[in-house]
């Protein structure tokens, strides 16, 4: 078993102080020898090192780091020792500290730099939509770069695998609307106008925007990781040498994916909840099927469904904008897929959010209500 | 040299992928304070070699031994006093790139020696990315802001942070413009024999061979075919060695050689 290094102090005779050190000067057994040695307060002359067993670079630069910082001279080194501290000895001659601030300057700096990103990020994506706009109109007038095939490939990604999850997410809603309407209702003895709720809240609202959610997190996130990824395996540069503009390729496709799957999803979405709020109707209310569909036909107006099917691809539009663009932004290395994903669902989520209360109020101000 | 017992023991090795059969029956020797070179066609298995002895990859069958040690079935978190004494150099370099070149040869002295002072640290990655022959600004700056070679050196400098006595060595000088690659073959010889290295390299490059390389292993027909000086795997009579080394890669890497010497 190696012996663990160690040091003894002895007073030379011409003044001065000797250190001898013993053991295994290497990093398995260095132990606290570090702050040892820098806690020595004697001017040490000489170092010893006749006595030591083995040596590698750690303990080399601690010998030679004392040596330096003490003026000593190094003795008893073996060529071992006198090779591996000649190694280490020439790091020192350039000292480059790490920049460092005041916590206080730091915030500061964070701060700002977190403000500049956001103007940043606000002008580079209306540089996106920008060029967007500029691959649609060179589509339009090159039909033949139109990419079909990659279409079709995202509406399925996009919209039919999407339909399990989403089916399930609003039959549950709609049984949970119904379900808590109904209790909310009943006293005041209304719970008939619960099938308004479940009509009206659907189709106007949250078949769209639960929609939207999920879509934003299936599929927005999907599109800033493949493309981000993309960026990152030098893809997106090979394409443009090649004569390929990415945002043709990549990004309208999906677009043009997601803004023609949203209605067809919400609607679907909206209709599924309509069928779960229905079931617990014919359940708990003892109200047959028949009589639900003809009540919601009559109590849901033609405009909810307008109202519905106009937000829904805007909703899409921003998504795969949002997960587009942020997919676009990646560079440097691959932690920058992960932020970046992330911010594309947070970015399109709340857009969406937002968005959906400018047209809440909208489409009352036009009376479709 | 040839005393000691082998550092790296390799007996009835079998890898396969489904099918595909990479080694068969293969055995190799790497003994105490030499560079091994291994060479091979692209698609033998020089990297799945590699990745079964440092353990990546678990082989079908045969014995893997390192310091002694068996390697067969070794999970990622058993072996630690083996993993303590090599260090592996990925083709890429292979760093963490959310930390600095500090800080990536800072992450198994961390992990082994936590109560080590952050400020002896700081001095032990310097004199690291030194001997890695890097410039000292290059401890601050973080991997995507390194060239090629610059991060093989960083990788090199993390694979040496922790005093090993074996280093793996995949394709270092791969990507490297000609003066660079014969810096990192005369840099490798250097620290091998500063530190007592010994070093298990995987190349295409004949230069780093015939300049650094004490002997050559030639993986080929799911084996090592020959082991040995360049002089003694030429007196072999094995085609691939002879188009290997007789080619005019090869023969020009033998001039450029022989005129150094």
């Amino acid at each position: 078993m190696a012996q663990a290094a160690d040091f003894t102090e002895e007073q030379l005779p011409e003044g001065g102080t000797m250190l001898r050190l013993g053991g295994t000067l290497a990093i398995s057994q260095i132990g606290d020898l570090d702050d040892r040695l820098r806690a020595i307060a004697a001017e040490v002359k000489q170092i010893d090192l006749s006595q030591i067993d083995h040596i590698d670079t750690v303990g080399a630069w601690l010998v030679y780091r004392t040596a330096r910082d003490h003026g000593a001279q190094i003795v008893g080194a073996d060529s071992d020792a006198q090779r591996l501290i000649a190694a280490v000895s020439g790091s020192d001659d350039v000292e480059v500290e790490t920049p460092k601030l005041s916590p206080a300057l730091r915030v500061l700096h964070e701060v700002g730099e977190a403000v500049v990103e956001i103007v940043r990020m606000f002008i580079e994506f209306v540089g996106f939509i920008g060029q967007c706009v500029k691959g649609f109109g060179n589509l339009i007038l090159h039909p033949r770069r139109f990419r079909m095939h990659s279409v079709i490939q995202h509406f399925d990604m996009v919209g039919v695998r999407a339909l399990g999850i989403i089916g399930l997410m609003s039959f549950l809603i709609g049984i949970v609307i119904a379900q808590q309407g109904a209790v909310q209702l009943r006293q005041f003895g209304a719970e008939i106008w619960t099938v308004n709720l479940i009509g009206r809240l659907t189709m106007r609202e949250l078949g769209v925007l639960m929609t939207a959610i999920m879509v934003a997190g299936r599929s927005g996130s999907a599109f800033a990781a493949q493309i981000g990824t993309m960026k990152i395996t030098e893809e997106v540069d090979a394409m443009r040498t090649i004569g390929v503009v990415p945002v043709e390729a990549l990004v309208i496709p999906r677009i043009i994916a997601t803004v023609i799957m949203m209605p067809l999803l919400g609607l679907y979405a909206s209709l599924v909840a309509i069928i779960g709020g229905g079931l617990f109707c014919w359940m708990t209310l003892d109200m047959p099927p028949a009589t639900f569909v003809q009540r919601i036909r009559e109590v849901t107006p033609l405009t909810d469904f307008y109202v519905g099917m106009v937000k829904a691809p805007v909703f899409g539009a921003i998504i795969a904008l949002a997960g587009c663009f942020q997919g676009m932004r990646v560079h440097g290395n691959s932690e920058q897929v992960g932020l970046k994903t992330t911010a594309a669902v947070v970015q399109a989520i709340f857009l969406v959010i937002v968005l959906d209360a400018f047209f809440a109020v909208f489409f009352t101000e036009i009376g479709w209500n | 040299m040839a005393d000691a017992s082998p550092i790296i023991s390799v007996r009835g090795l079998r890898n396969a992928f489904g099918e595909q059969v990479i080694h068969d029956q293969l055995d190799l020797d790497v003994r105490p304070g030499e560079i091994l070179g291994v060479v091979g066609g692209s698609g033998t298995g020089k990297s799945v070699l590699m990745r079964s002895i440092i353990g990546l990859q678990e082989p079908e069958a045969g014995e893997v031994e390192v310091f002694g040690t068996s390697m067969r079935g070794k999970e990622e978190d058993e072996a630690f006093d083996v993993r303590k004494r090599w260090g592996v150099m990925f083709q890429g370099g292979a760093l963490f790139s959310t930390l600095t070149v500090a800080e990536n040869v800072q992450v198994p002295l961390r992990e082994f020696y936590p109560h080590f002072d952050a400020k002896l640290l700081d001095e032990i990655a310097r004199y690291k990315i030194h001997l890695s022959g890097l410039p000292p600004e290059a401890a601050h700056k973080y991997p995507s802001e390194l060239s090629g070679g610059m991060k093989k050196r960083a990788g090199l400098a993390r694979s040496l942070a922790m005093d090993p006595e074996l280093l793996f060595l995949d394709e270092p000088t791969a990507g490297l413009d000609p003066i660079g690659a014969s810096n990192f073959d005369e840099l490798t010889r250097n620290l091998q024999e500063t530190l007592e290295l010994t070093v298990f390299l995987i190349t295409h490059d004949l230069d780093t061979l015939y300049a650094i390389c004490d002997r050559v292993a030639v993986l080929a027909d799911k084996k090592v075919i020959a082991i040995g000086k360049i002089d003694e795997l030429l007196a072999t009579d094995h085609p691939w060695i002879h188009e290997y080394f007789s080619g005019p890669r090869g023969r020009a890497a033998r001039l450029g050689h022989e005129r150094n010497c």
